[in-house]
Protein backbone atom coordinates (compact mmCIF):
# COMPACT_ATOMS: atom_id res chain seq x y z
CA UNK A 1 0.00 0.00 0.00
CA UNK A 2 1.04 3.69 0.19
CA UNK A 3 3.33 5.19 2.72
CA UNK A 4 1.24 8.26 3.75
CA UNK A 5 -2.15 8.29 5.71
CA UNK A 6 -5.29 7.54 3.50
CA UNK A 7 -8.27 9.76 4.43
CA UNK A 8 -10.56 8.85 7.08
CA UNK A 9 -14.38 8.52 6.68
CA UNK A 10 -16.46 10.36 9.83
CA UNK A 11 -18.53 8.13 11.64
CA UNK A 12 -21.51 6.79 10.93
CA UNK A 13 -24.84 5.44 12.28
CA UNK A 14 -25.51 2.84 8.97
CA UNK A 15 -27.85 0.10 9.60
CA UNK A 16 -26.65 -3.01 11.26
CA UNK A 17 -27.16 -6.77 11.23
CA UNK A 18 -29.99 -6.97 13.23
CA UNK A 19 -31.40 -3.82 11.37
CA UNK A 20 -34.10 -3.23 9.30
CA UNK A 21 -32.75 -1.59 5.84
CA UNK A 22 -34.52 1.28 5.43
CA UNK A 23 -37.11 0.57 2.21
CA UNK A 24 -37.04 2.78 -0.63
CA UNK A 25 -38.41 3.23 -4.15
CA UNK A 26 -36.08 4.59 -6.98
CA UNK A 27 -35.80 3.84 -11.01
CA UNK A 28 -34.19 0.16 -10.73
CA UNK A 29 -31.85 -0.16 -14.20
CA UNK A 30 -31.12 -3.05 -16.17
CA UNK A 31 -29.40 -3.57 -18.82
CA UNK A 32 -32.68 -2.89 -21.48
CA UNK A 33 -34.82 -0.44 -19.46
CA UNK A 34 -35.81 1.26 -15.73
CA UNK A 35 -38.72 1.02 -14.13
CA UNK A 36 -39.76 2.56 -10.56
CA UNK A 37 -39.13 -0.38 -8.05
CA UNK A 38 -38.81 -0.84 -3.97
CA UNK A 39 -36.42 -2.54 -2.49
CA UNK A 40 -38.64 -4.52 -0.35
CA UNK A 41 -40.12 -5.62 -3.73
CA UNK A 42 -36.71 -7.35 -4.03
CA UNK A 43 -36.35 -8.37 -0.75
CA UNK A 44 -39.99 -10.46 -0.89
CA UNK A 45 -38.47 -12.52 -3.36
CA UNK A 46 -35.45 -13.64 -1.62
CA UNK A 47 -31.84 -12.38 -0.13
CA UNK A 48 -30.62 -8.97 -1.60
CA UNK A 49 -26.69 -7.70 -1.44
CA UNK A 50 -26.85 -4.07 -1.72
CA UNK A 51 -23.83 -2.05 -2.88
CA UNK A 52 -23.57 1.46 -2.47
CA UNK A 53 -20.58 3.08 -4.87
CA UNK A 54 -19.33 5.78 -6.59
CA UNK A 55 -20.79 7.08 -9.68
CA UNK A 56 -19.86 5.60 -12.86
CA UNK A 57 -16.77 6.31 -14.52
CA UNK A 58 -14.79 6.57 -10.54
CA UNK A 59 -12.52 3.52 -10.51
CA UNK A 60 -14.20 2.05 -7.18
CA UNK A 61 -17.34 1.70 -9.08
CA UNK A 62 -15.43 -0.40 -11.89
CA UNK A 63 -13.33 -2.27 -9.21
CA UNK A 64 -16.19 -3.71 -6.99
CA UNK A 65 -18.39 -4.51 -10.26
CA UNK A 66 -15.64 -6.23 -12.30
CA UNK A 67 -14.77 -8.13 -8.59
CA UNK A 68 -18.09 -9.31 -8.02
CA UNK A 69 -18.84 -10.39 -11.63
CA UNK A 70 -15.78 -12.61 -11.40
CA UNK A 71 -16.60 -13.75 -8.19
CA UNK A 72 -19.67 -14.80 -9.30
CA UNK A 73 -21.88 -13.04 -6.73
CA UNK A 74 -24.64 -11.85 -8.89
CA UNK A 75 -25.36 -15.52 -9.96
CA UNK A 76 -25.15 -16.54 -6.55
CA UNK A 77 -27.72 -13.48 -4.75
CA UNK A 78 -29.52 -10.90 -6.13
CA UNK A 79 -27.13 -7.96 -6.47
CA UNK A 80 -28.76 -4.51 -6.94
CA UNK A 81 -26.32 -1.23 -6.90
CA UNK A 82 -26.99 2.33 -5.41
CA UNK A 83 -25.10 5.11 -7.06
CA UNK A 84 -25.90 9.12 -8.44
CA UNK A 85 -25.48 8.20 -11.66
CA UNK A 86 -28.14 8.55 -14.10
CA UNK A 87 -29.94 5.49 -15.79
CA UNK A 88 -28.44 6.39 -18.83
CA UNK A 89 -24.93 5.83 -17.05
CA UNK A 90 -26.03 2.87 -15.44
CA UNK A 91 -27.38 0.98 -18.23
CA UNK A 92 -24.21 1.89 -20.34
CA UNK A 93 -22.02 0.70 -17.36
CA UNK A 94 -23.97 -2.52 -17.13
CA UNK A 95 -23.15 -3.36 -20.74
CA UNK A 96 -19.49 -2.11 -20.85
CA UNK A 97 -18.78 -3.73 -17.66
CA UNK A 98 -20.78 -7.54 -18.63
CA UNK A 99 -22.22 -7.02 -15.49
CA UNK A 100 -25.57 -9.55 -14.72
CA UNK A 101 -27.30 -6.67 -12.19
CA UNK A 102 -29.78 -4.07 -11.73
CA UNK A 103 -28.96 -0.26 -10.77
CA UNK A 104 -30.59 1.65 -8.20
CA UNK A 105 -30.20 5.70 -9.79
CA UNK A 106 -30.81 7.66 -7.19
CA UNK A 107 -29.32 11.18 -8.26
CA UNK A 108 -29.97 13.82 -5.36
CA UNK A 109 -28.48 10.72 -2.44
CA UNK A 110 -31.64 10.42 -0.82
CA UNK A 111 -30.97 6.95 0.10
CA UNK A 112 -27.61 7.91 1.30
CA UNK A 113 -29.08 10.49 3.42
CA UNK A 114 -31.66 7.79 5.00
CA UNK A 115 -28.85 4.71 5.63
CA UNK A 116 -26.30 7.73 6.97
CA UNK A 117 -23.94 7.10 4.11
CA UNK A 118 -23.86 10.60 2.39
CA UNK A 119 -20.35 11.66 1.22
CA UNK A 120 -19.94 14.77 0.36
CA UNK A 121 -17.07 15.08 -3.01
CA UNK A 122 -14.74 17.41 -1.96
CA UNK A 123 -13.67 19.71 -4.87
CA UNK A 124 -17.32 18.52 -6.53
CA UNK A 125 -19.10 21.27 -5.17
CA UNK A 126 -22.59 20.19 -4.70
CA UNK A 127 -22.40 16.72 -5.63
CA UNK A 128 -22.86 14.06 -2.49
CA UNK A 129 -22.52 10.53 -3.71
CA UNK A 130 -22.91 7.09 -1.52
CA UNK A 131 -20.16 6.09 0.69
CA UNK A 132 -18.93 2.76 -0.39
CA UNK A 133 -21.10 -0.17 1.27
CA UNK A 134 -22.51 -3.40 1.49
CA UNK A 135 -25.78 -4.80 2.60
CA UNK A 136 -26.86 -8.55 2.38
CA UNK A 137 -30.87 -8.43 3.40
CA UNK A 138 -32.92 -11.68 3.99
CA UNK A 139 -36.34 -12.06 3.08
CA UNK A 140 -37.41 -8.95 5.19
CA UNK A 141 -34.71 -6.32 4.85
CA UNK A 142 -32.81 -8.05 7.95
CA UNK A 143 -29.31 -6.85 7.60
CA UNK A 144 -27.19 -10.18 7.86
CA UNK A 145 -23.81 -8.80 7.10
CA UNK A 146 -22.24 -5.57 6.11
CA UNK A 147 -19.38 -3.73 5.59
CA UNK A 148 -18.97 0.11 5.24
CA UNK A 149 -16.01 2.20 4.17
CA UNK A 150 -13.44 3.88 6.56
CA UNK A 151 -11.53 5.31 4.31
CA UNK A 152 -11.27 6.89 0.97
CA UNK A 153 -10.75 4.84 -1.08
CA UNK A 154 -11.84 1.57 0.31
CA UNK A 155 -12.93 -1.23 -1.03
CA UNK A 156 -15.10 -4.78 0.42
CA UNK A 157 -13.75 -7.78 2.72
CA UNK A 158 -14.63 -10.11 -0.47
CA UNK A 159 -13.55 -13.14 1.96
CA UNK A 160 -15.85 -11.99 4.75
CA UNK A 161 -18.69 -11.47 2.07
CA UNK A 162 -18.58 -14.79 0.42
CA UNK A 163 -18.34 -16.22 3.81
CA UNK A 164 -21.77 -14.37 4.71
CA UNK A 165 -23.18 -15.46 1.66
CA UNK A 166 -22.34 -19.10 2.46
CA UNK A 167 -23.79 -18.56 5.61
CA UNK A 168 -27.74 -17.19 4.27
CA UNK B 1 -41.59 -6.99 -9.46
CA UNK B 2 -44.42 -7.22 -6.68
CA UNK B 3 -47.70 -8.49 -6.88
CA UNK B 4 -48.92 -5.31 -6.86
CA UNK B 5 -48.10 -4.13 -10.02
CA UNK B 6 -50.43 -2.42 -11.96
CA UNK B 7 -51.75 -4.23 -15.15
CA UNK B 8 -50.86 -1.99 -17.96
CA UNK B 9 -47.04 -1.37 -18.77
CA UNK B 10 -46.01 1.55 -20.82
CA UNK B 11 -42.58 1.75 -22.58
CA UNK B 12 -41.91 5.31 -22.98
CA UNK B 13 -39.06 7.06 -23.88
CA UNK B 14 -38.00 10.71 -21.89
CA UNK B 15 -39.76 13.78 -23.32
CA UNK B 16 -41.32 11.80 -26.04
CA UNK B 17 -44.41 14.06 -26.79
CA UNK B 18 -46.24 10.93 -28.20
CA UNK B 19 -45.68 9.28 -24.96
CA UNK B 20 -47.28 12.21 -22.92
CA UNK B 21 -50.06 11.77 -25.09
CA UNK B 22 -50.98 8.22 -23.78
CA UNK B 23 -49.32 9.00 -20.13
CA UNK B 24 -52.36 12.03 -20.44
CA UNK B 25 -55.04 9.50 -21.62
CA UNK B 26 -54.10 7.03 -18.83
CA UNK B 27 -54.79 9.72 -16.18
CA UNK B 28 -57.93 10.78 -17.51
CA UNK B 29 -58.98 7.53 -17.25
CA UNK B 30 -57.62 7.00 -13.85
CA UNK B 31 -55.46 3.89 -15.23
CA UNK B 32 -52.68 2.62 -12.93
CA UNK B 33 -49.59 2.11 -15.07
CA UNK B 34 -46.13 1.01 -14.84
CA UNK B 35 -43.54 3.01 -16.92
CA UNK B 36 -40.68 1.21 -18.26
CA UNK B 37 -38.28 3.41 -19.62
CA UNK B 38 -36.12 2.87 -22.97
CA UNK B 39 -33.16 4.52 -24.63
CA UNK B 40 -33.54 7.15 -28.05
CA UNK B 41 -31.16 4.82 -30.07
CA UNK B 42 -33.88 2.31 -31.89
CA UNK B 43 -31.29 -0.46 -31.79
CA UNK B 44 -31.32 -0.22 -27.92
CA UNK B 45 -34.98 -1.08 -27.77
CA UNK B 46 -35.09 -4.73 -28.11
CA UNK B 47 -36.80 -4.93 -25.07
CA UNK B 48 -39.93 -3.10 -26.87
CA UNK B 49 -39.44 -5.23 -30.14
CA UNK B 50 -39.81 -8.53 -28.15
CA UNK B 51 -42.50 -7.07 -26.48
CA UNK B 52 -44.96 -5.35 -29.33
CA UNK B 53 -42.95 -6.73 -32.31
CA UNK B 54 -41.71 -2.96 -33.30
CA UNK B 55 -38.68 -0.53 -31.21
CA UNK B 56 -41.04 2.11 -31.47
CA UNK B 57 -42.50 3.74 -28.52
CA UNK B 58 -44.63 4.26 -26.87
CA UNK B 59 -45.95 0.87 -26.86
CA UNK B 60 -48.47 -0.75 -24.17
CA UNK B 61 -48.82 -3.86 -22.48
CA UNK B 62 -52.24 -4.58 -21.01
CA UNK B 63 -52.53 -8.05 -18.54
CA UNK B 64 -56.72 -6.79 -17.74
CA UNK B 65 -57.33 -7.65 -21.76
CA UNK B 66 -54.08 -9.33 -23.48
CA UNK B 67 -53.47 -6.57 -25.40
CA UNK B 68 -50.15 -5.18 -26.84
CA UNK B 69 -50.31 -2.09 -29.13
CA UNK B 70 -48.04 0.71 -30.85
CA UNK B 71 -48.57 3.84 -32.13
CA UNK B 72 -50.13 7.01 -29.75
CA UNK B 73 -53.60 7.40 -31.90
CA UNK B 74 -54.27 3.72 -31.92
CA UNK B 75 -53.51 3.30 -28.04
CA UNK B 76 -55.33 6.76 -27.12
CA UNK B 77 -58.42 5.06 -29.45
CA UNK B 78 -57.61 1.80 -27.53
CA UNK B 79 -58.22 2.87 -23.95
CA UNK B 80 -60.87 5.46 -24.52
CA UNK B 81 -62.87 2.36 -26.04
CA UNK B 82 -61.86 0.07 -23.67
CA UNK B 83 -61.88 2.11 -20.18
CA UNK B 84 -63.50 5.75 -21.48
CA UNK B 85 -67.33 6.72 -20.39
CA UNK B 86 -69.06 5.08 -22.91
CA UNK B 87 -67.19 1.42 -22.97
Amino acid sequence: MVDFDVVDLPEHDAPEPGDTAPDFTRPLVNDEFWEDASLSDLTADGPVLLVFHTMAGAFPATYVWNELRDRGVPEDVQTVGVSISSPYEHKSFLEERGVDARLFSDPAAGVAADYDLEHDLDGMAGVTEHRPAVFLLDEVRTVQYRWVADEWPDFPDYEELADALAGL
Amino acid sequence: MSDEQPAITLYRLQACPYCERVVRTLDEQGLAYQSRFVEPMHSDRNVVKRVSGKRSVPAIVDDNTGVTMSESANIVEYLENTYGEGA
